[in-house]
């Protein structure tokens, strides 16, 4: 009589569902923010001009060395605009941006950095988003950090400003050294 | 009544029309080598998931990213790639995510095991309840619940 119990084990797995799921819904998961494939990877290899130069072909090899940020950016992207500014202090206290001009065009990018100032220590061009692609890239703006050995070690979202940076980013740039 | 037809046979035309126009506006310009190569296509664009919105597939979708997809999948196709190997390079690049159909890893082999679990718990707790009911039978009736029992079915005889 003791093992009434089992009874209410269907009542209990509700109960625990329903928590689950209201955790879920009010903790405020996001659910558009999706993980990396690549995190713990080697950088995918490309071959892309960059951004000043056509005849400028650059490979990863050209990249390595020192950790770096590779940040996705077009001129049709208005968070990318937004972000720009914070990129630009970034870059001055010396941490080192790569920029990706994703899916844009030649001199839209080359008067964007002349006119906002330009962070990139290297400014990629990648018209066809290829490599975006090979790196799972869904939209502009998105910043990966990458390790001397050009290991992924992490995928951000979304523009990055000085809160973003001070509480979570700057902790895994530092991780990278 | 005849006057209504041809209004009405004139706005049919319309409809239509913006049909076949909208219809071709979502539809790409694709060439293939063989009918084989276009089914695969489109089966493949059916059952691959756009990442960048939420439950829709690349098929449907009309962001960048979905069209991009398009294309990859595409060319992959004419470079002799297996369906299953279009897919792998899918999740290689933009995760477990845009497959409906997740593979077995250790992630989602819960998916599979939950519901059987879950099937398992219920039959066992079933077994459970017939086992108890049949090893207690019922409590032999006092004599005058037996009384009472015969009056009422006296009744009902009665009443029928």
């Amino acid at each position: 009589m003791s093992r009434k119990w089992v009874l209410f084990l269907p009542l209990s797995l509700v109960l625990l569902l329903a928590g689950l799921f209201g955790y879920a819904l009010l903790s405020g998961v996001d659910p558009s923010e999706m993980p990396s494939a690549l995190e713990g990877e080697t950088m995918p290899a490309f071959r892309l001009s960059t951004v000043q130069d056509s005849r400028d072909m650059l490979s990863a090899d050209d990249l390595l060395g020192e950790p770096f940020l590779l940040n996705i950016w077009a001129t049709w992207c208005p968070s990318c605009k937004w972000e720009h500014p914070y990129l630009n202090s970034l870059a001055q206290e010396g941490v080192r941006i790569i920029g990706v001009n994703y899916k844009d065009e030649r001199e839209l990018a080359q008067a964007w950095l002349n006119d906002y100032a330009n962070p990139y220590e290297i400014d990629l061009f990648d018209p066809n988003g290829d490599l975006g692609f090979e790196l799972g890239v869904t939209g502009a703006p998105e910043t990966f950090f990458i390790d001397a050995q050009g290991v992924i070690r992490y995928r951000f979202q979304g523009p990055i400003d000085s809160a973003l940076w001070h509480d979570e980013l700057k902790a895994v740039y530092d991780s990278l050294h | 009544m005849t006057r209504f037809i041809k209004p009405l046979r004139e706005l049919l035309v319309l409809v239509l029309i913006g049909a076949a126009l909208t219809a071709s506006a979502e539809q790409e310009q694709r060439y293939f080598d063989n009918d084989a190569l276009r089914d695969r296509y489109e089966q493949l664009i059916w059952e691959l998931r756009c990442p960048k919105c939420q439950n829709q597939n690349i098929a449907g979708s009309n962001a960048p990213i979905a069209a991009d997809m398009r294309d990859k999948t595409y060319e992959l196709l004419h470079q002799g790639y297996s369906d299953a190997q279009i897919i792998d390079y899918m999740i290689e690049r933009y995760s477990e995510f845009v497959t409906y159909k997740p593979r077995v890893t250790w992630g989602t082999v819960w998916l599979w095991l939950i519901p059987g679990a879950g099937l398992l718990t219920g039959a066992l707790v079933v077994l459970w309840l017939a086992r108890r009911s049949a090893s207690q039978p019922a409590a032999p009736i006092s004599a005058a619940e037996r009384q009472r029992l015969n009056e009422l079915l006296q009744r009902e005889s009665d009443e029928s």
